[in-house]
């Protein structure tokens, strides 16, 4: 016998969500609620399930095939649940120059899963993907929605620490070229710089980025 | 009139020279520089001002003169574009920024839009003003939260305090923008697949025409710019198109941010003028290649390789020069592939790319892309493949090109056929000996 599950709708108690979210589309045009509905249950649940597709079809008056023809369309949105920690290694050609096989044979073996894996606790998850956008800091690497960029042996082992933690650290941005040729040093754990100075470096700056 | 002629200045085509500076990514990796009041003190929204009371023809009569191209990866004029839109007859129009950057290799968009999001925010409205666009749609791919999170602030700063909203500055003209987020799909950076993905749809490439400007966002009119050339435009309105003509060459005018990657000694993002060499852009930028080099992609992962040779260092960044030698200036985005790199590896790794984002419409594609060649590159780097295999590779790549709805096809195909060009003999080694010529390296930092 199948037993039937109540599942609390998920924007049963996020009406001002929902009507902020429906309200930045015209009436015409409600269907373009769907991409940023389906975000909202997985940036929550981690994934989206059948039953929460279900009901954002019925919120926007479409059916379920139609939702789920969306969402199967797109590559990050997770028809299972990944885990409390979801990395996810660029393993496209600038990141590959730079070391992304390697990283990602070193986190399979150190979290003992292959990409596309969820660990049987649920706290790691492993995926490569594509072009993260971050070629010129490679090799990348994103966990949840955090960007790790030009991640070392030496810092990946403190990230996955932390993970274990489960504390998350703060995105490690770097910022390469300009930012450089004007006066300023890599971003990453560099010190304010107000934009008088950045002004100041490149009216002095005339050697370019050599 | 010979004289005038002559005495025109000569054009800015190095960042040697030392009339060039930084503009678009002054403040880019400057902390704190995102917020409005950031950006209004070194002189933010004053373009804005200054185009809201000019009549919008004018404007883009402006963005024509200064000669703008799209700097998403085609080079279409942007004034060009934005004339082609329908006269103001009643029916909503949009102007929408394709945010979806998402060619392997490039970075600069994201960049932009983290550190100074306000830059793109006053760019889109003028260019809203231009066409008489009240809506703004920016479209930015799913994976840059850090950015999404940005521009939503800057926008609700900016709705605050009256640079968005009902009346804009006070000059009667209402805009507003709404920032949508993808969910991982290269094909969304084609701006028809970009309406059907904002729209609710599956993001299939629609047929052209009609063009957006006739039939864009919800079958209205639309007008579609990337990142870089929306963020260029109130630098143009602010100093003059001639400010921005003074750089380049004849064919491609201005500024352009090259993202150098791979095996070069300083990756990084760089704002040039157009018309620099290549040899200036690997070698003073980005300090030359880290390791004995053999190609270069000179424009993201769509744009055939290079030999690292000379006749190609010393080439300009200019649409037509890069066209004429058998490539594409693309989104400036330089990849540089050392001696070291198995090429079949290389371009395996660009196939899979393109197998893994065609989006099934077509069959040339989904069979061609999504299929068979992936399949030919494993089976040749798996040691199994004989000198045929790499004959039938070279015909699937000349069957798709021109062949597919979209040019997601042509950008996978392309690539293929320079790297067998130019590196036959490294793809004979596999099929002749079943290893590669170039064993693979660790190539991870300490």
């Amino acid at each position: 016998m199948i037993e039937l599950q109540t599942v609390t709708p998920f924007f049963e108690d996020k009406q001002e969500l929902l009507e902020e979210i429906l309200g930045r589309y015209p009436d015409y045009g409600r269907r373009s609620a769907v991409m940023p509905l389906l975000w909202e249950v997985q940036r929550a649940e981690r994934y989206v399930s059948e039953a929460r597709v279900a009901e954002i079809a019925a919120i926007l008056d479409l059916h379920a095939t139609e939702v789920k023809g969306v969402m199967s369309f797109y590559s990050t949105y997770h028809g299972e649940p990944v885990g409390r920690w979801h990395l996810q290694v660029c393993s496209t050609l600038s990141c590959k120059l730079a070391g992304a096989d390697e990283l990602c044979d070193h986190l399979e073996e150190r979290l003992g899963l292959v990409p596309g894996e969820t660990d049987a606790e649920g706290r790691f998850s492993l995926q490569k993907v594509e072009c993260l956008g971050s070629c010129t800091t490679a090799p990348v690497l994103q966990v949840n929605d955090t960007y790790y960029e030009r991640v070392t042996r030496g810092r990946l082992e403190e990230l996955l620490e932390a993970l274990a933690r489960d504390e998350q650290p703060a995105p490690w941005r770097e910022r390469h070229g300009d930012n450089e040729a004007l006066g300023g040093a890599p971003m990453a754990g560099n010190a304010a710089k107000a934009p008088a100075q950045a002004a100041d470096a490149a009216a002095n700056d005339e050697e370019g980025g050599a | 009139m010979a004289d005038a002629v002559a005495e025109r200045p000569k054009p800015i085509t190095s960042r040697h020279d030392p009339r060039f500076e930084v503009t678009l990514y002054r403040y880019v990796g400057v902390e704190g520089a995102h917020t409005l009041d950031a950006y209004l003190e070194h002189g933010g929204y004053e373009a804005a001002r200054k185009a809201l009371a000019s009549e919008p023809g004018q404007i883009v009569n402006t963005v024509k003169a200064s000669g703008l191209r799209g700097r998403g990866g085609a080079g279409f004029p942007a004034g060009v574009k934005w004339s082609f839109m329908p006269p103001v007859d009643g029916r909503q129009r949009f102007i929408v920024c394709n945010a979806d950057e998402s060619e392997p290799g490039s970075c600069k968009d994201r960049y932009l839009m983290e550190d100074d999001p306000h830059q793109l925010i006053e760019g889109m409205l003028i260019a809203g003003w231009a066409i008489q666009a009240t809506k703004g749609v920016l479209y930015i791919r799913g994976e840059y939260w850090h950015a999404y999170e940005r521009l939503t602030g800057a926008i609700e700063e900016a709705r605050a305090r009256g640079y968005l909203g009902a009346n804009v500055l006070d000059s009667g003209f209402a805009f507003d923008i709404v920032v949508h987020r993808g969910a991982g799909a290269y094909i969304c950076g084609e701006e028809t697949a970009l309406m059907n993905s904002f729209e609710g749809l599956r993001a299939n490439p629609r047929l052209k025409p009609p063009f957006p400007a006739q039939a864009g966002v919800y079958g209205l009119p639309s007008t579609i710019n990337n990142v870089t050339t929306l963020a260029s435009v109130p630098h143009i309105v602010e100093k003059g198109a001639d400010w921005f003509s003074a750089m380049g060459t004849d064919d491609s005018k201005g500024i352009h941010h090259v993202q150098i990657s791979g095996a070069v000694a300083r990756p990084g993002v760089y704002e040039v003028p157009m018309g620099i060499s290549y040899r200036e852009i690997i070698h003073d930028l980005g300090g030359g290649p880290s390791s004995p080099a053999k190609a270069f992609i000179p424009g993201g992962t769509s744009c055939p390789l290079f030999p690292y040779d000379d006749e190609h260092l010393d080439m300009p960044m200019d649409f037509s020069a890069v066209a004429k030698a058998g490539s594409m200036l693309g989104t400036g985005a330089v990849i540089v592939i050392p001696e070291d790199q198995c090429i079949v590896d290389a371009m395996y790794n660009v196939t899979r790319f393109y197998a893994h984002e065609s989006c099934g419409k077509c069959t040339p594609c989904r069979e061609g892309v999504s299929t068979w060649m992936p399949q030919m590159y494993r089976k040749l780097l798996s040691g199994r493949g004989t000198p045929e295999d790499v004959d039938v590779m070279e015909d699937v790549a000349k069957n798709l090109r021109g062949t597919a709805f979209c040019p997601l096809a042509d950008a996978a195909a392309w690539p293929i056929q320079a790297s067998l060009q130019y590196f036959r003999n490294e793809y004979e080694h596999l099929a002749q000996h079943g290893t590669p010529l170039h064993p693979r390296k660790d190539r991870w930092l300490a």
